[in-house]
């Protein structure tokens, strides 16, 4: 086995994951605010990617692209509050899990009646391609863009701890998702606090979206990455941004290497299901995911 | 006035257990049951009846299986499909291999091998709950359809894993007509709902409902939990693979494993959730508003551009009626979260004092 091949393997698969960890990110946010299990990421991902990229190519420039959708998210976030969540206080998880289903119809339906639905190429200026230096010294190829989405996620998480833990707002957040009715008795708007965490689910959404663009091109597909990324959680655990992370690149890592290893034994094309396989084989040692909130039943 | 029940009285047990205890209720079933075999086959003509009724009846069929693990048993499950698809794939081998099969004979096949690989795939159900199991049966969906692609013992080697569903033959008569396949269906459709009405009433059933309230609860009771979670598997997978089974042979002929992707599990659950979660009716209702609803849809979109005069290009219009499934999705659960069955006992409960409410 050679040995640089291999770390080539490992690597291209962490940043990889750090992909899905993307996705992910955004599930988590507004399962730990408002306990919904929310099946339309997938679809906000392809939504905010689409808008980005029309917007572009009509001319705007990146920041005003990015400014415009950033904000048709914020109001599709305050929407999906008002008119999808706020009906629904109350109900079981898998009602407002089924709701979230409707949504990923009603927003793939959307934004292919409105942008039309041929596929778009994205382009941000660093090119895909394997760093030279990496290739001439060790013999390894990383993608230049693959090290940027990982920079970017890196980011991501650092302004999304940044709200959580030092500002008002993350208090109200984290409060909400610890307890909703101790965050109501202290007096924090449950509405507002769920507007906010779908506007920034949106936010995520938008930099998952122009990530997953520039890789693969801006086309229905991307609503399929929402599948991708929920090994992800589960491996996680729902709760937990680390998990998140930590599931990703996990995920990623030994997804890669079973298609390189193991997929010519079993005839290749294992990437569709290999990831859940890890993901259930893990939780049948820790039924909460690595990081995920412990559940004590009681009677 | 006319759904009345005063003065049906029940003088011993067997009366007051059986399975329709109010006798307009009998009268309205067998009413019904006549319909469905005699007349709908005479009067329905060849697109109606095998292009929505049986479809329906099947999805019908998918939809009760998934009713029993998720709407009785409490178990979320997003791996319909793949079960369907073990029902197809194995009926047709089953008939293709062993000689005289009987066509029912190869339903079951493909039902139990659907229900072993139901079983295992509910192993997890033991450790895991609630979404995490839902992803867990994702993993089902995709490892299943995978290997039906890959395995070529599956499609009998055909290179693009298509299989062609056999003749249907019962006792000795080619069963190729619309109304005939329509019969086959209706006729296991029937038996089978029936056998899911009485279970659901028997300690069975009890004992999954009990799982789904609360299995901590119901395990202190002596409810031992790991056979009722893999038999409330082992039965839903068992009636969704009929259901695949007869997808197969009874409605669309030809088959390819893309015919069970996760789309169709979605379309199944939809079907419950909008018809009614732990309600056979409700597994009917639903099918038949998922079924009929697009078709609808899709022609009223067609008739309003007629009506207004402007041709409105395909694209628009399927997308238009994506977007009001989503969101007619979201109404219903808004609206009447315990689906249409609740509404049609409302009715019912309305009816009993009509027209005389007080």
């Amino acid at each position: 086995m050679d040995f640089a091949f291999f770390l080539e393997v490992l690597a291209g698969g962490l940043l990889a994951g750090v992909m899905y960890s993307l996705v992910a990110l955004g599930f988590v946010l507004i399962y730990k605010a408002s306990g919904v299990f929310n099946f339309a990421q997938g679809a906000m991902v392809f939504f905010a990617a689409l808008t980005f990229v029309s917007l572009t190519e009509r001319g705007w420039n990146f920041w005003l692209a990015f400014a415009a959708t950033l904000a048709v998210m914020v109001v599709l976030g305050i929407a999906t509050e008002r008119l999808v969540l706020r009906p629904l206080v109350n109900q079981p998880p898998i009602t407002l899990f089924m709701a979230t289903i409707g949504l990923t119809f009603f927003l793939e339906g959307l934004s292919q009646m409105v942008w039309g639905s041929q596929p778009h190429g994205l382009e941000l200026g660093i090119p895909d391609v394997p760093m030279e230096w990496l290739s001439q010294k060790w013999n390894i190829n990383i993608s230049q863009f693959d090290l940027f989405a990982a920079a970017v996620a890196g980011m991501l998480v650092a302004v999304l701890a940044l709200l959580f833990q030092k500002t008002r707002i993350g208090r109200a957040l984290r409060a909400v998702a610890d307890d909703h009715q101790a965050a109501l008795a202290v007096g924090i708007p449950l509405q507002h606090i769920w507007a906010i965490v779908w506007a920034v689910a949106g936010f995520v959404a938008l930099v998952a979206g122009v990530m997953w663009g520039v890789r693969n091109g801006v086309q229905y597909a991307l609503t399929f990455i929402a599948l991708k990324a929920l090994p992800v959680l589960i491996l996680g655990g729902f709760e937990s941004i680390q998990g998140a992370i930590i599931g990703g690149l996990i995920i990623g890592a030994s997804e890669k290497l079973a298609e390189v290893y193991l997929g010519p034994y079993v005839g290749g094309g294992i990437e569709s299901w290999f990831a859940y396989v890890i993901a259930l084989l893990f939780l049948l040692v820790r039924p909460e995911g690595l990081f995920g909130e412990k559940h004590i039943d009681r009677v | 006035m006319l759904y009345r029940e005063s003065g049906q009285f029940k003088s011993n047990y067997s009366e007051d257990q059986q399975i329709f205890p109010i006798r307009q209720d009998r009268i309205a079933i067998g009413v019904l049951l006549v319909v469905a075999f005699l007349v709908v086959p005479l009067v329905g003509n060849q697109y109606w009846l095998s292009a929505l009724i049986t479809p329906f009846l099947i999805l019908a069929l998918a939809a009760l299986g998934l009713n029993i693990l998720t709407g009785y048993a409490g178990q979320l499950s997003l791996g319909t499909a793949a079960f369907m698809a073990i029902g197809a794939f194995m009926a047709y081998n089953a008939e293709l291999r062993i000689p005289h099969m009987p066509i029912i004979g190869s339903f079951i096949i493909g039902g139990l091998c659907a229900a072993a690989v139901g079983v295992v795939f509910g192993l997890p159900s033991l450790r895991i709950k609630g979404f995490y199991l839902a992803v867990a049966t994702l993993a089902c969906q995709f490892f299943v359809l995978w290997a039906i692609n890959r395995v070529g013992w599956f499609s009998n080697n055909s290179s693009s894993g298509v299989i062609t569903a056999q003749k249907i033959v019962i006792f000795g008569y080619d069963v190729v007509t619309p109304a005939g396949k329509y019969l086959l269906t209706l006729s296991v459709v029937v038996v089978m709902a029936l056998l899911a009405k009485n279970l659901m009433r028997s300690e069975t059933g009890r004992a999954f409902m009990a799982v789904r309230d609360m299995d901590v609860a119901a395990s202190v009771i002596g409810i031992p939990m790991m056979k009722t979670k893999l038999l409330a598997f082992a039965i839903s997978s068992f009636y969704c693979g009929v259901a695949g089974a007869m997808y197969a042979f009874c409605y669309l002929g030809t088959v390819e494993p893309e015919a069970f992707t996760l789309d169709l599990s979605f379309r199944v659950l939809f079907m419950i959730i909008i018809g009614g979660v732990g309600s056979i009716l409700g597994s009917f209702l639903g099918a038949a508003f998922i079924t009929l609803f697009p078709i609808f849809l899709n022609r009223g979109s067609e008739w309003i551009a007629e009506a207004m005069g402007v041709e409105i290009s395909h694209a628009i219009v399927s997308n238009l009626e994506i977007m009001i499934f989503g969101a007619l999705i979201i109404f219903f659960l808004i609206a009447e979260p315990a689906g249409l069955a609740r509404l049609w006992q409302i009715t019912k409960e309305k009816l009993r004092l009509w027209p005389f409410p007080h």
